[in-house]
């Protein structure tokens, strides 16, 4: 047993002592780091100065640690991919990469990951790029720190930030995303954590996922996005302490959830949005503890969910705090804090005695009928709304929270 | 002509009804600013404001007016001045005083808040309605001569605008839900002052991304150099015709 342990930590030293430490600087042999990665054996450490190099394109192919000391310049001049990984175990640390060719045809990236595992991808900046980091078929991947910021073009000829295609075990934490046309997107990414990354000015969705199972979305921040987020087709995703703001316009959302299970939106906020949260084909959501503040609908819920749960959330001057298509509805409300509210306390135990019921009857008209919306704030669609209030007949009978809170929820 | 003008104002500045008018825009103005952290719904509170008591005071005020003024206005046209001198000046001199109410009481602190484009749409738009409520309550006032009749015809237009018109609108929308009807709705709402004044507005507003894809086609269109001109052109429409035709019969009655 002894002896075994002793050959195996010789192994590992001799394993690690034969892995070089390769030093690049630009004046020395410019434009010519593929030369150097070529000739490096497996593990090698490769240090580039700080300089420009222009006309890069690298491919990796092998095990190898590309560190960058202040902050060295990849450029691309325009024309192609920046860098491909095709190895497992490796490290890109400190660089910035910039002007990546662009491509309708070809998904031309900064950093393109292929068949690669074990992938850390650090404090780099990559501005400039069709794509920013662009992996597919790997796992276990780290992206961290990466400042990507690109020049949008039209939605169809604009790159995505971060785009994951078929990956597991992907940690992407705080990187700062924007001017790309979806800022983190998603596609057969399973059992990963995206955590404290700011997603921005993004053309189309701050976050875009679809058939992502398992995922874990913590404390980001998805603001001005064209579209805000979309989520689709996906089970066992979990959003807790994300931030949606000021996703404004005629088609945007907060988050737009289509066919969405058994997943949890725990503790987020949803500020200025035109919608909050759109709910379609969606089961089995627990909304809890969500604030909804400012925006057009904090909610919409169509016919076609069932067995949500909204509870502990405070709805605050919002346009519209729910609505809904169909006069039916499977799901349940209880113990939000709505600031219409108009009810009563005789008890004191801080819950409303009678039922709120938050559509209104103005928001169904309009989702029967979108002309409609041009009546929006005339005087008698207020007069309609409080007949409505007073003697409830079109809105959904079992859409109501039967014990509101009077007072905010802490969150 | 001018006498005249300067006359009639004098005389309704001290009935007092326009120095309350003043203040409650006023204190309106400033209440919806201070209680709103955001300038953008304030403006959407004025708004409503603007859209329920401009036409109605307006309307109510001119009517007054006119029957009170009514044996001054026999004795005037013993006088060798023309009628439409005389109406004009009327008309005129109403506007004059309700416009500087409208300017005293709203303008001043909308600019001191909100010194944006959405601010002087308010201020167009409420100069606008007063200008064509007043020219309407002036049409129904010339046309009927028993005060109890004119003044109860006012409220009645007033409520005709801000309810049962969009009570119509709301019915031709669902009755004819299966029709394109975007250009039919744009035509509907030209044809209610009220209407077209919060419509205008709205659109310069940021609510107007609640309004989704029928608002987007909207907007493309009051956005649009052609929109503004059209909802200007409906809105001199909205002046020009009632008060041409108070002028014309005001110079063929009978008084």
């Amino acid at each position: 047993m002894k002896k075994t342990k002793a050959t195996i930590i010789l192994f590992l030293l001799f394993y690690y002592g034969f892995a070089n430490i390769i030093n690049i600087h630009p004046e020395s042999i410019s434009n010519n780091i593929q030369k150097y990665i070529d000739k490096a054996s497996y593990g090698d450490t490769i240090v580039i100065h700080p300089g420009i190099y222009t006309s890069v394109s690298l491919v990796l192919q092998k095990s190898l640690h590309l560190i960058g000391i202040n902050k060295p310049i990849l450029d691309g001049d325009f024309k192609n991919e920046l860098l491909r990984i095709n190895a497992d175990n490796v490290t890109i640390e400190g660089f910035i990469f910039r002007n990546s060719g662009k491509s309708g045809m070809n998904e031309i990236a900064g950093i393109r990951c292929i068949d690669a595992n074990k992938i850390i991808i650090i404090n780099n900046e990559i501005i400039n790029c069709h794509f920013g980091i662009h992996i597919s078929n790997s796992s276990t991947l780290t992206i961290q720190n990466n400042i990507i910021k690109g020049t949008p073009f039209e939605e169809q000829n604009t790159g995505n930030g971060i785009h994951l295609w078929k990956c597991n075990y992907a940690n992407i934490f705080t990187n700062n995303i924007s001017g790309h046309r979806d800022g983190i997107y998603f596609e057969f990414v399973t059992n990963s954590t995206i955590q404290d990354n700011i997603s921005t000015f993004n053309i189309r969705y701050g976050l875009h996922f679809m058939f992502s199972h398992s995922n874990l979305y913590l404390c980001n921040e998805f603001i001005q996005n064209g579209a805000g987020v979309a989520v689709m087709y996906s089970k066992n995703v979990r959003m807790e302490e994300n931030t949606f703001i000021k996703n404004w316009g005629a088609s945007s959302y907060g988050i737009l959830l289509k066919d969405i299970s058994d997943s949890w939106i725990y503790n987020n906020k949803f500020l200025y949005n035109t919608i909050g949260i759109h709910f379609e084909g969606t089961s089995r959501i627990e909304v809890v503890r969500n604030e909804f503040q400012n925006n057009g609908w904090a909610i919409k819920v169509l016919a076609s969910c069932m067995d949500n749960r909204f509870e502990h959330n405070n709805f605050i001057s919002n346009s519209f705090d729910v609505a809904t298509n169909g006069s039916l509805s499977l799901n349940t409300f209880s113990h939000n804090y709505w600031d219409k509210y108009e009810g009563y306390d005789l008890n004191h135990d801080g819950l409303g005695d009678v039922p709120f019921y938050p559509v209104n009857l103005y928001s169904m008209i309009v989702e029967q009928n979108p002309n409609t919306i041009i009546l929006l704030r005339s005087t008698l669609i207020g007069f309609l709304d409080k007949a409505e209030k007073a003697i409830p007949s079109l809105t959904p009978e079992n859409l109501k929270d039967s014990s509101p809170f009077l007072k905010l929820n802490s969150l | 002509m001018k006498e005249l003008i300067l006359f009639t104002i004098k005389d309704i500045i001290k009935n007092k009804v326009i120095i309350a008018y003043t203040l409650f825009l006023l204190v309106t103005t400033l209440v919806l600013f201070s209680l709103e952290d955001n300038s953008g719904k304030a403006i959407l509170g004025i708004l409503n404001t603007i859209l329920i008591v401009t036409p109605i005071i307006t309307l109510i005020f001119t009517t007054i007016q006119y029957y009170n003024s009514y044996e001054f206005i026999e004795l005037i046209l013993s006088q060798p001045i023309s009628r439409i001198s005389v109406i004009i000046s009327e008309y005129v001199a109403i506007n004059i005083a309700l416009i500087m109410a409208v300017a005293a009481g709203m303008g001043i602190p909308l600019l001191i808040f909100s010194p944006e484009k959405e601010a002087l749409w308010l201020l167009m738009i409420s100069v606008f309605l007063t200008l064509s409520c007043s020219a309407i309550a002036l049409l129904i006032s010339v046309y009927i001569r028993d005060k109890a009749k004119g003044i109860g015809t006012s409220l009645l237009i007033w409520f005709y605008f801000n309810f049962i018109y969009d009570g119509i609108i709301l019915l031709i929308l669902f009755t004819f839900s299966e029709y394109p009807l975007e250009k039919p709705t744009l035509a509907l709402i030209a044809l209610n002052p009220i209407d077209l004044a919060r419509v205008t507005v709205m659109l310069q507003l940021d609510i107007s991304a609640l309004m989704g894809y029928t608002g987007a086609l909207y907007k493309d269109f009051f956005g649009s150099m052609t929109g503004i001109f059209f909802s200007m052109g409906c809105f001199a429409l909205w002046i020009i015709i009632p008060l041409w035709i108070t002028i014309v019969h005001f110079g063929k009655k009978d008084l």
